[in-house]
């Protein structure tokens, strides 16, 4: 990536905080409409029901714009928005006395394997000890943009939702919306380690699920 | 630094360290040298990078209409007020 291609998404946004601080609600408008879906994806892991999540993120653009003059743009305004928004989630969990991700230490990462047993020859195998016992092919169903037809969407979401809960939200919030290794480990307080040994976990369970599906339609 | 091979299933366990930056050179040099040698652990390699990608791809369920009308009207509100 280049030097322009990271600025300029940061120029953007410091349009978009003028824009707001100066009252413009087309401005408001479009952040919501642009943000408002990713950050109820990610209430809704910590909520007990829709509406509250809806609530929890109506409160988190409250304190976003309580908070928007003393912003000092350590980081992006989307960063912030949902470090706002997890801080949020986690505290309304806890005051409905529902468990919390992260909430016990330590924190559960067990280290159990993401591929399925039968992917690899065991340590015994004279000549193939530790190599795949299958074909491992490219998939050509999911193109290098990622969009998935709606049976395979259907098969990622449900993947996601099966997760366990820390590296269900670890997932979501690196993968899926898009924020970097450094700001999930400062939103949930996690270590650079523990962060990409959930992730991992999550990300081969994830591909395993798709590789079923895959391999029962393309055979 | 060894200079030895590392496992198919070893370069599995590797995969999001090495995307993430996490690995030191030696070991990502490991890595890089088995994907030369490895027809099924670069299909491997790209259905994980196809996972990741698809991940980011996922559509998101819009705030409900009222929800959405609430947030508006506080911003009228808080315009007024600052």
């Amino acid at each position: 990536m280049t030097s322009t291609n990271l600025s300029e998404p940061l120029a953007d946004e410091a349009r978009t905080i003028e824009a707001l601080l100066a009252g413009d609600e087309e401005a408001f408008r479009a952040l919501i409409d642009l943000h408002g879906g990713p950050m109820l994806r990610v209430a809704l892991l910590y909520a007990s029901s829709r509406a509250v999540a809806e609530e929890i993120v109506q409160e988190t653009w409250l304190a976003m714009l309580g908070a928007l003059g003393a912003f000092e743009r350590r980081s992006s305004l989307k960063t912030w928005l949902f470090t706002i928004l997890v801080n949020r989630a986690k505290r309304r969990a806890e005051r409905e006395g529902r468990s919390v991700p992260f909430s016990s230490v330590p924190v559960d990462v067990v280290d159990e394997a993401g591929t399925e047993s039968n992917e690899f020859f065991d340590a015994s195998h004279p000549r193939w000890a530790h190599c795949w016992t299958t074909v491992v092919r490219t998939w050509e169903t999911i193109p290098g943009e990622g969009l998935l037809g709606d049976e395979l969407q259907r098969r990622l979401a449900a993947a996601v939702r099966a997760l366990p809960e820390s590296q269900r939200l670890v997932f979501t919030l690196h993968d899926v919306e898009g924020l970097s290794g450094e700001e999930v480990c400062n939103a949930l307080a996690l270590s650079g380690s523990n962060q990409r040994v959930l992730l991992h976990r999550a990300r081969l369970k994830v591909r395993s699920a798709l590789r079923q599906y895959i391999d029962e339609n393309d055979a | 630094m060894s200079y030895d091979i590392i496992t198919c299933e070893q370069l599995v366990e590797l995969a999001t360290e090495y995307f993430e930056g996490g690995l030191e050179v030696p070991e990502r040099l490991r890595f890089e040298r088995h994907l030369t040698i490895c027809p099924p652990c670069r299909g491997f390699v790209g259905q994980f990078r196809a996972t990741v990608a698809a991940a980011g791809a996922m559509p998101a369920e819009p705030l409900s209409p009222d929800t959405r009308d609430a947030l508006l009207g506080a911003f009228r509100v808080w315009k007024v007020g600052r």
